[in-house]
């Protein structure tokens, strides 16, 4: 080691001592990062709280209190229990959607196969591409006039271009989009956890289990499944929280329409809480997230504690 | 001879498998591509062939991003930012991972937890309080608001993952250091962070992407062109009213997306790692 010791002689300050006390020094390189965070999520989460139960607009700044009224005045809404329906559609079908297709996706890539590599540096595009830009590469595959899966169609005399789906048009088809578009986001983060997971399951547990006459299937689900099971709450959480609480996809693809059919919590947070400047409901519908989120994540953390035992 | 039919009717359906994935995953990604190369008069003519050149390929949508709009201003706005919340991060995360991983007791993991569970509130819940506490403070729409807010998600994540990388460094080269006569502070510092320029390499990668990547901070914050960060000037700034300028839209996407696929790409294996924290071990 090139350190020398440094002469005795020279008197010890007080900054000095400071920094050689053990908790000391800890709590002062940890405080720049925990005031940040307290500060730009802490302090504005208190806000956001503030603001729903006040009737703040950008109009009239004011703090008058008013209890429960802005969430009362909301579930009155019929769009607004529209919305949370939305949310809970396109995050649970997008959810389903992007794990039974990780779950293949694993499988497929699990065994050596020439050019492994390249397959799995294109398959995991999706999560790697900044998703608004995807998003809009979607829009233009669903276009109304020039969308790619209707000239397909039409060119295989499956449709006729009378009939071709207007895919952000239809309620329906939009919200279908919608979900599409974050399950593909989703999927190869799926698959890669599911690698991850499986590839950290130690060789002699399952040779042992071979051994004592564990079929295919009994390896798989009594097995490697319960052992990874821990990993893959953790992938679900993020899933969940960013799929849930997402307004890129939305915002960028319908705009919320047709007629609010794929109108989700974030994006009528931020229309009303941005666009129209109604901070107070904006907040409040905003906060219709929070349970959820704390739910999940309170149950995923306790799940992830008793299988480390 | 069964056995060799029924294992290579196996094999293809592996392949076709493998294809399928390909295809699902990247077909956006080389529509992006060919959208941006391609003539306009080829690319609204639907008796073409869209999946193909029909003419002969193109560079004008690229050279129209750069003369006609402030493309090449966004990529520096982004550029600036993510310098700027990289210095932020790295100054206030490398220490407090270093300490989170060298706390006594479980303090440090609970602390740990606790710092990297923000990362998990959203923007979209933080957005309105926020947009306020800009504009008090004269930073609205303004690109330097992002510098502000961004370190918000890049903190928790960047001190989570160095925490992890500081555990599996060894006491005993900081012990030896402070034999020698270093402070404990001193040991950090001479000791402790030269021994993590790859962990400090990732962090700077990630935190990077983190901001090239996000959208809503910047949409609620920055409205004036000249302020947007390249995915948002990209996804708002080339639609103008119905009007969607499809070629350009996608050499846009395209020029912006490639290098974060390209780093994120390399670096997946340590970010799934910084996600999952101990549960692979």
């Amino acid at each position: 080691m090139a350190v020398i010791a440094e002469p005795i002689a020279k008197p010890v300050s007080r900054f000095q001592l400071f920094l050689d006390r053990r908790e000391v020094l800890e709590m002062f390189l940890v405080a720049p990062a925990i005031i940040y965070v307290l500060l730009l999520v802490g302090l504005p989460l208190l806000l956001a709280v503030y603001y729903s139960l006040s009737t703040y607009t950008v109009y009239d700044p004011s703090w008058r209190f008013v209890g429960l009224r802005n969430f009362w005045d909301i579930l009155q809404n019929p769009t607004f229990t529209q919305t949370l329906l939305n949310t809970f559609i396109f995050t649970f079908g997008s959810q389903l959607l992007g794990l039974v297709l990780g779950k293949f996706g694993a499988f497929l890539l699990l065994r050596p196969f020439p050019g492994r590599k390249i397959v799995r540096a294109l398959i995991v595009l999706p999560f790697v591409i900044p998703v608004a830009l995807a998003t809009i590469a979607w829009r233009w595959l669903f276009d109304s006039l020039y969308s790619v899966f209707n000239w397909t169609l039409i060119a295989l005399g499956i449709l006729e271009r009378a009939d071709a789906p207007n895919w952000l048009g239809t309620p329906w088809l939009a919200m279908l989009c919608v979900i599409i578009i974050n399950a593909w986001r989703f999927f190869p983060f799926a698959i890669v956890i599911f690698l991850a997971g499986i590839t950290a399951v130690p060789q002699d547990v399952i040779d042992a289990a071979t051994v004592d006459g564990a079929g295919f299937w009994r390896r798989n689900y009594q097995i490697i499944l319960p052992m990874i099971l821990p990993i893959m709450a953790i992938g679900l959480i993020f899933g969940i929280v960013f799929t849930f609480t997402d307004l890129s996809i939305v915002f960028l693809l319908t705009q919320g329409g047709p007629v609010g059919a794929t109108s989700v919590l974030a994006f009528a947070g931020f229309k009303t809480g941005i666009e129209s400047g109604d901070v107070a409901h904006g907040a409040a519908m905003s906060l219709f997230m929070l349970p959820v989120l704390l739910i999940v994540v309170v149950f995923m953390l306790r799940f992830i504690r008793r299988r480390e035992i | 001879m069964q056995r060799v039919l029924t294992r290579s009717l196996w094999e293809l359906a592996f392949y076709l498998g493998v294809a399928f994935f390909v295809v699902l995953a990247a077909f956006p990604f080389y529509w992006m591509v060919i959208t941006a190369f391609k003539e306009n008069s080829d690319l609204y003519d639907v008796s073409n062939i869209p999946f193909w050149f029909n003419e002969w390929p193109t560079l004008e949508h690229i050279k129209y991003l750069f003369e006609e709009t402030l493309f090449a201003r966004w990529l520096w706005n982004s550029l600036v930012i993510g310098v700027c919340v990289t210095a932020i991060t790295l100054v206030t995360a490398v220490p407090a991972g270093y300490a989170l991983a060298r706390m006594k007791s479980r303090k440090g993991e609970t602390l740990g937890i606790m710092i990297f569970l923000t990362y998990l509130v959203p923007p979209t819940l933080l957005f309105l309080p926020l947009s306020r506490i800009i504009a008090e403070l004269g930073l609205q729409n303004s690109m330097w608001s992002l510098v502000l807010v961004y370190p918000t998600f890049t903190i928790p994540f960047c001190s989570w993952l160095l925490m992890g990388f500081f555990k599996a460094l060894p006491v005993e080269i900081e012990e030896a250091a402070i034999v020698d006569g270093c402070s404990l502070f001193g040991a950090f510092i001479k000791m402790a962070i030269p021994l993590s320029v790859p962990a400090i390499l990732t962090v700077v990668i990630f935190t990077f992407t983190l901001t090239l990547q996000e959208f809503v901070y910047a949409l609620t914050f920055v409205s004036s062109s000249d302020q947007k960060t390249i995915t948002l000037g990209v996804t708002t700034d080339l639609v103008r009213g119905d009007v969607f300028f499809w070629g350009e839209l996608m050499a846009g996407a395209l020029i912006a997306a490639v290098p974060v696929a390209i780093a994120y790409n390399l670096f997946l294996d340590r970010f799934i790692a910084g996600i999952t924290g101990g549960a692979v071990k």
